[in-house]
């Protein structure tokens, strides 16, 4: 393993920057960790050639004094950003060998800043899921292990591949989507940081839809500099996306002072659920002191909508799922499989091969509560609470700067462990989803340790479209933290 | 209101339409894909438009304007919020499985239009709402024995749904409504009416009732493609209705198509088998909201309409109200008219004698040679000269229609056509006098029978006189010195 992909994405920045290193000399290394890495499966479709032109270009743009954001920066890319003449499947038999003719509106502004492309990332399907085992390429593996044990860990998910290639070194960032907490928690997972911003800051154009008024897209990294590196280039108005909000994207870099004093952090009491681990209790209660110890002012804040949440996140996104995948029937691209040849028998065997069980269960979901006769006693309630629930978060943000909340209520799980029972499974996004469903951003970082040698996250939850307090303060917890354990993929 | 006779009492029809109006613009509803019509297959399809993965609507707001200008032409409330829902089915001209529409909160409430009927008899109907949506594109089932094509440059282009309310008594009715609403759309710029190539299609509902009781069963007769076939699917309907009534039947809610082929109508899908389109309001799209300065703006804007030129047809020029409705039915043709009367070397030419030009001599040839009035041999400055000649008595109006015709036929203008044939009418009174002389002196008796008091020989002097002037000369003239000379 070599110690070019052992730095953090700004460390490599800036040895580029005095050309101490080239992007090529850095991308070959890191297509040899991705390589190395092949038995995670973090990765559906590797670009290695594309990834050395690329890496060549941005050595000769340098050379003549033009240099992005990201010049030279070799990166993942999750499988759910279409990629101009690069396979997206969004981990989906239904999408496998789709070829897109365009490129994302984010992943095109990460190469106009000059980044490297690596590969694309597993994920589970259609970003459904929170264990990375539902994608039709396989499960991917978490670089991590519990102490003393060889038993593979699911990485968390839908973003799990990307955790994975950022964790086991084989990129030095990589972007995620989240859904319902889908960067978060395998952000917490995998030991690495992860950014979800506020919904409308970065462009859905060109992302493959899985829930359109809570996708949104952020950076998975391994500083909390690094996030906010990845999201200034990432980020953008796009008159494309009706829903991207035109606001100037500051210099998130620029907002890490390291400096919380007087900072008013609310700790939301009804996220103390029942049946948490105490380890998850006592990571809350450290991320508590530190900030304190910080100069931050702690206060208890009440969200008394939260226990509704799951529910509400789990009518609204399978409805509109059940809506954007509509359009994969075997029609005009992807999988079509003919059946008897009548139209009914092709849209049937298309999407009966095409999608996994997963993605099915949440079709059948999302049309059922849309139905005519469900419609209000579901759908329309579930935006109701949803309303609710951001008032909730409105309130408490006149009284507080910032909320600080364990990212996921348990360590990685094995894998095959939950793969009966969703609802288990759905509980892995308990608090996540509230945010996603106030629009708000998150950030995930790693903070400690639990008792069996797995990393664990606190999440901090900020204003609207203020990612710039939410990086502050999570600089100042890494700060305190120093999370520096290496996965054990990497020590092995 | 018209009400039906048959063996079992009296019926009265009722009818809704829904009106599907193809919005004048540039690129479609939410792509920047072309919308002309006509195009090779798919040579007009977006990205958006094909629904590939990730990609998202953008609002065109030259639709919205189209809509809020109908909206104003139809009298209605322009709503400030409204609502772009998902309409969901599967069909494969429908690329991203459900059709961007509004449901719960259209952009257009209610409103009215003026129905023109016979006599210059008008009645109001009400409109119940309009909204904006996408258009499907097009399933081509015969284009090959085993496979259908799918052609989506229509996919995606905007749609005004205009939905009346359910206050139409008749096929009669129905057909001016439609041709009312057509005209109005025209007059707008927002759809150009062209029934025969898709751009307005009608959906007909309908049901049949005893008069005075509670509203019958309708059934939804879709897609009927010209005001003629709306007409006559609805006489069809009706029929139907009363015989499934009167032989015992009962009315089932259904979705029909009309076969002007066989002249049916048949049922195409009933209430049980209708879809569930689980309506929701679409993610990808911030509700509406319009400032209330930009609607002013539009209705600022606003262009003549119909019925406010036919009344000022009516009121400055004072035609008939009938003559102001021929004329203003069509914009282009109360254009022409308005062109000729205003276009006169000295003001205003005569309304009235231009009003009868234009609709008898000028339509009657455009309708004879198929011509319309933009490839016309005569346009409104030619026809213009024409009246002026008869106005100053250099032609009477029998050798005017001559000169038309000839106008018609060369495109030449009348004054030179006059010179050419020397067709200029004869009002110097010594050279008349001296033909009415001659022709006085060569029929004594005649003459003598005049002067007893028969009156009816006076027109046939008058006749003689027209022939040896080739019918130049002037007929008020000839009639006052045959007076002055036989005292009759």
């Amino acid at each position: 393993m070599s110690d070019l992909t052992r730095m953090d994405l700004s460390e490599a920045r800036d040895l580029l920057a005095k050309k101490s290193l080239s992007a090529k000399e850095l991308t070959e290394a890191h297509i040899a960790a991705v390589e190395a890495a092949r038995p995670l499966n973090a990765f559906v479709t590797e670009t290695p050639e594309k990834a050395l032109a690329m890496a060549e270009a941005s050595d000769a743009r340098r050379a003549k004094g033009e240099a992005g954001l990201l010049e030279g920066l070799p990166l993942a890319i999750k499988d759910l950003f279409c990629t101009e003449g690069v396979q997206t499947t969004a981990s989906s038999h239904i999408l496998e060998g789709f070829v897109p003719p365009y490129e994302s509106t984010v992943t095109a502004n990460l190469w106009r800043e000059g980044a490297v492309l690596l590969g694309k990332t597993n994920m589970d399907e259609f970003a459904m899921g929170s264990s990375n085992m539902t994608s039709h390429f396989g499960g991917v593996e978490n670089p991590w292990h519990r102490a003393g044990s060889n038993q593979k860990l699911v990485p968390g998910g839908s973003s799990g591949g990307s955790a994975a290639a950022v964790a086991a070194r084989c990129a030095l960032a990589a972007t995620g989507t989240d859904t319902g907490g889908s960067i978060r928690q395998p952000a917490a997972f995998a030991g690495v940081v992860g950014l979800k911003p506020t919904y409308g800051r970065c462009s859905r154009w060109g992302v493959v839809a899985f829930a359109s008024s809570l996708d949104q897209a952020g950076p998975m990294t391994r500083s909390v500099r690094d996030a906010a590196l990845m999201l200034r280039a990432m980020a953008s108005y796009d008159p494309k996306d009706s829903t991207s909000v035109d606001r100037g994207v500051p210099d998130y870099e620029a907002a890490l002072t390291g400096e919380v004093k007087g900072l008013r952090i609310g700790v939301p009491k009804e996220y103390r659920v029942e049946g948490m681990p105490p380890e998850i209790d006592r990571l809350w209660q450290q991320g508590m002191d530190w900030l304190t110890a910080a100069g931050a002012e702690l206060r208890e804040v009440s969200l008394p909508h939260s226990k509704y949440a799951l529910p509400t996140y789990y009518i609204i996104a399978p409805a509109e799922a059940s809506s954007n995948l509509a359009r994969y029937d075997g029609i005009r691209y992807g999988l079509r499989e003919p059946g008897d040849g009548s139209l009914t028998d092709l849209y049937e065997s298309t999407r009966a091969a095409g999608f996994g069980d997963e993605v099915k269960r949440r079709l059948l979901i999302g049309t059922y509560v849309l139905s005519a006769g469900y419609y209000d006693a579901y759908y329309n309630k579930a935006r109701q609470v949803r309303s609710l629930i951001a008032r909730d978060f409105t309130e408490s943000f006149a009284e507080v700067d910032l909320l600080l909340t364990p990212t996921a209520p348990s360590a990685a799980f094995a894998m095959g462990e939950k793969m009966d029972d969703p609802l288990a499974m759905y509980l892995n996004d308990v608090f996540t989803v509230p945010a996603s469903l106030a629009g708000l951003p998150g950030i995930s970082l790693p903070a400690g340790l639990s008792d069996e040698g797995l990393p664990l996250g606190l999440q901090l939850i900020g204003r609207a479209f203020d990612e710039e307090t939410l990086l502050r303060a999570a600089g100042v917890l890494e700060t305190a933290a120093a999370f520096d354990t290496l996965p054990s993929f990497l020590a092995a | 209101m018209s009400l039906i006779e048959s063996e079992s009492g009296t019926w009265e029809v009722v009818i809704g339409l829904e009106v599907h109006a193809q919005v004048i613009s540039h690129s479609k509803l939410f792509s920047g894909a072309s919308t002309a019509f006509g195009a090779e297959p798919n040579s007009q399809v977006s990205l958006v438009d094909a629904a590939l993965p990730g990609m998202l609507p953008v609002l065109n707001r030259v639709c919205v304007e189209q809509a809020i200008r109908t909206g104003l032409g139809l009298n209605a409330r322009i709503n400030h919020l409204s609502v772009f829902e998902r309409k969901n089915y599967f069909y494969p001209d429908l690329p991203a499985g459900y059709q961007i529409s509004q449901y719960a909160h259209p952009i257009v409430g209610e409103g009215t239009i003026l129905l023109d009927l016979e006599e210059g008899e008008t009645r109001e109907v009400g409109i119940e709402r309009l909204h904006l949506e996408q258009d499907a594109g097009k399933s081509l089932h015969d284009q090959d024995p085993y496979r259908t094509f799918v052609d989506l440059n229509r996919a995606g282009v905007a749609l005004m749904e205009i939905v009346s309310k359910p206050d139409l008594r008749s096929a009669a009715e129905a057909g001016a409504y439609l041709r009312k609403l057509r005209s109005i759309l025209r007059y707008l710029g927002t759809c150009d009416g062209n029934m025969d190539e898709g751009s307005m299609r009608c959906d007909v509902n309908l049901s049949v009732r005893r008069p005075g009781e509670p509203l019958g069963t309708r059934t939804e007769t879709k897609n009927v493609n010209s005001i003629r076939y709306v007409q006559r699917a609805i006489e069809i309907e009706t029929r139907r209705q009363i015989e499934v009534i009167e032989s015992g039947g009962s009315i089932v809610q259904e979705t029909r198509l009309f076969d002007h082929r066989s002249g049916e109508t048949r049922a195409m899908r009933s209430k049980e088998e209708a879809h569930d389109y689980r309506y929701f309001p679409d993610p990808d799209l911030l509700p509406l909201e319009l400032d209330p300065a930009w609607v002013e703006e539009v209705r600022a804007a606003l262009p003549e309409l119909p019925d406010a030129k036919r009344r000022r047809f009516i009121e400055d020029y004072g035609l008939s109200a009938y003559d102001a409705a021929v004329l203003v039915a069509e914009k282009a043709n109360a254009d022409f008219y308005e062109a000729v009367v205003e276009g006169g070397p000295k003001g205003r030419r005569d309304p009235k004698t231009a009003a009868n030009w234009v609709t008898v001599n000028y339509f009657g040839a455009l309708n004879a040679s198929g011509a319309s009035l933009e490839d016309a041999p005569v346009d409104a400055t030619k026809l213009g000269g024409l009246l002026d000649l008869i106005a100053d008595d250099t032609i009477s109006g029998r050798i005017a229609k001559e000169v038309f015709e000839e106008m018609w036929e060369t495109g030449k203008p009348a004054a030179e056509i006059v010179e050419a044939k020397g067709l200029k009418q004869i009002t110097d009174t010594g050279e008349l006098e001296a033909v009415v002389d001659k022709i006085i002196a060569e029929n004594p008796g005649q003459a003598q029978q005049v002067a007893e008091g028969n009156p009816k020989l006076l027109g046939w002097f008058v006749g003689q006189v027209m022939k040896a002037t080739q019918g130049k000369a002037n007929p008020g003239l000839v009639n006052k010195l045959l007076r002055e000379k036989l005292g009759g």
